[in-house]
């Protein structure tokens, strides 16, 4: 299903639930329930807390979802709030451990970063997601962006928001979402090029076919 | 319009978004079809980024869709 097709669906389950049929509930965000546990994972980085958060979600979703606007998809609403329940915890928890929560904005400039410049690339195919290395690589490069940046990259790139959608989640211009995507996009070419592309590293050996040694 | 590898980096995420003028497009492929770094870079910026994007990226725990159900379950028997 796609496009049309879903935003069909999704009306219809919402004015069913609306009129009472509230069971159709589990339907209407079954098919959404991994984008938000993405979402607050990549936010909170905690199993736990992420599950929490995203079931807490879910009900805010249940008791506002009298307030949805049919002019934005369901699924950017529903991982709105999920964001918003993940940012919220995060901010929480810092003022518990006395920290600042007025994070010293970082050099918003998005150019000036330097890429991994890397002379061949061989591109990684899909099925290595298989591997525990290759998606513990991953996501250890997400973990270690900061969080401006993470976020930015969850929403567009993972969730696939648009730019206008990510502006209006993380409520910054969608000139800042640019600028810092291409930030949060080149850091993970920075980092994780020269892993995944050294054929020297001990990482080599992960995409190649054991018996043949070519790659898949 | 000429580019160096540096503005071609600073415009590498328009680009992947389809988000660069024809003129400006223009000069960044003319860049990157003589320069084997630059089409490095876009290209394993590319891939990551599709590698991230995939749902096995992320691994749910066990039990998470099961409990996340029950507790809307709950919500629905108790405020219905």
């Amino acid at each position: 299903m796609v496009g049309v097709a879903v935003a069909v669906r999704d009306a219809e389950l919402i004015t069913r639930i609306l009129a009472g049929e509230r069971e159709l509930f589990h339907e209407l965000v079954q098919p959404y329930e991994k984008s938000l546990y993405f979402a607050t994972f990549s936010i909170l980085q905690n199993e736990q807390d992420a599950e929490d958060a995203a079931q807490e979600a879910v009900l805010k979703a249940l008791k506002n979802l009298g307030n949805f606007r049919a002019e934005s998809k369901f699924s950017t609403w529903l991982v709105s709030i999920a964001v918003n329940e993940a940012r919220a915890r995060l901010r929480h928890a810092r003022v518990l451990k006395f920290e600042s929560v007025d994070e010293s904005p970082p050099d918003e400039e998005g150019g000036g970063f330097t890429p991994s410049v890397i002379s061949d690339w061989r591109e990684v195919p899909l099925q290595a997601l298989e591997r525990k290395e290759l998606r513990q690589l991953l996501q250890k490069a997400i973990a270690s962006l900061p969080e401006i940046y993470r976020e930015v990259l969850l929403l567009r790139d993972v969730e696939e928001f648009s730019i206008a959608e990510a502006a209006a989640a993380l409520e910054v211009s969608e000139g800042v979402v640019k600028t810092r995507l291409l930030r949060a996009r080149l850091m993970m070419q920075k980092i994780l090029a020269p892993q995944l592309a050294s054929k020297r590293s001990g990482l080599f050996g992960l995409f190649r076919n054991r018996a043949g040694g070519s790659w898949f | 319009m000429v580019l160096n590898c540096k503005h071609v980096w600073d415009q590498i995420s328009n680009y992947i978004e389809g988000d660069v003028d024809p003129e400006l497009r223009e000069a960044i492929e003319t860049h990157l079809a003589h320069c084997r770094h630059c089409a490095a870079v876009l290209d394993s910026t590319r891939n990551i980024l599709i590698l991230v994007g995939d749902d096995r990226t992320f691994e749910i725990p066990v039990g998470y869709s099961d409990r996340l159900h029950a507790r809307v379950q709950q919500e629905i028997m108790s405020s219905g």
